[in-house]
């Protein structure tokens, strides 16, 4: 049931990401092109999500679990560490060069980019090498459990 | 600064955006997890026993959406024009960076803000402003420099 309901809340998150131009690079970067002719669109997707998400979180947080079972499982670190300004700075710059973040790439391999493709193999590699050089220098878990 | 008035969006933006917010607030309620996309498929990577399924699926979900949303609509107009040099140093760095970071624009800058987690503003503050600079130095500086050199 939970794989069920995460298949269409994925379908949906998706729909919405197209919807809103976040699965077309060159709007991306046209967003983030502040000195370009800018496109202010996707701050508005921001404020459209978190309008939508934050009196939702609100309420949900108030339930005693999830609808379908098993605990609401929030992160719990609350560090702002080099750690988490370093990857920040570093999604960042791969972000401002192609346009693409995680969500978008796998809408457009979906539809059968090549470009995205070859983007979430990178993606995989970057994201497997993080987890390689943890499980080489192991450090406190629960402080590097990821948020999102 | 100009406005791009002829590519600005506001209805399809805003209706986008209310519809991640409602799949991150589903995703929450029924499942009980944070709909950040970077931790979702990066956790995978970890094969994680018993946590796998759902994450399969969402991940199947988001890549189903371009062709289902096609049965019912037009999708707006998308392309990517970079090299694959350039795709896979974007990648790879979108790939660690959002590992460190721990999340990416849906889980710090969707979920984090919608809880009113400063570790995730300052996150989204932090690849907004280099992606921010990352644009301007690749548009506006090393596309200007090599254009003068050649």
């Amino acid at each position: 049931m939970k794989a069920v309901s995460a298949f269409l809340i994925g379908l949906l998150f998706g729909a919405g990401l197209i919807l809103a131009g976040m699965a077309n690079p060159t709007k991306v970067l046209a967003f983030l092109d502040l000195a370009g002719s800018w496109d202010p669109s996707l701050a508005l997707v921001m404020a459209g999500a978190i309008a939508v998400a934050a009196p939702a979180f609100a309420l949900i947080r108030g339930l005693p679990h999830a609808l379908l079972g098993g605990q609401i499982q929030l992160p719990v670190s609350s560090a702002i560490d080099l750690r988490l300004i370093g990857g920040s700075a570093m999604f960042g710059i791969g972000w401002g060069i192609a346009g693409i973040c995680p969500g978008p790439d796998v809408v457009l391999l979906g539809q059968g980019s090549l470009a995205a493709l070859v983007f979430v193999a990178a993606m995989l590699v970057g994201m497997g090498l993080f987890e390689w050089i943890e499980a080489a220098a192991p450090v406190d878990r629960a402080l590097a459990r990821p948020a999102a | 600064m100009s406005i791009d008035w002829t590519h600005f969006t506001p209805l399809s933006a805003v209706a986008g955006g209310a519809l991640i917010g409602a799949s991150a607030s589903l995703l929450l309620a029924l499942n009980g997890r944070i709909a950040g996309i970077s931790g979702i498929v990066g956790g995978l990577l970890r094969f994680p026993r018993g946590d796998l399924a759902w994450r399969i699926a969402f991940v199947a979900g988001l890549a189903a959406a371009g062709p289902v949303y096609r049965l019912f609509a037009v999708p707006p107009a998308s392309g990517v024009t970079h090299s694959i040099p350039t795709l896979m140093l974007a990648g790879l760095l979108v790939g660690l960076g959002s590992r460190y970071g721990a999340g990416c624009t849906s889980g710090h800058g969707v979920c984090g803000l919608a809880r009113l987690s400063p570790r995730s503003l300052a996150a989204t503050l932090g690849f907004m402003v280099v992606g921010f600079l990352t644009v301007y130095l690749v548009r506006h500086v090393l596309a200007s420099s090599v254009g003068a050199a050649s």
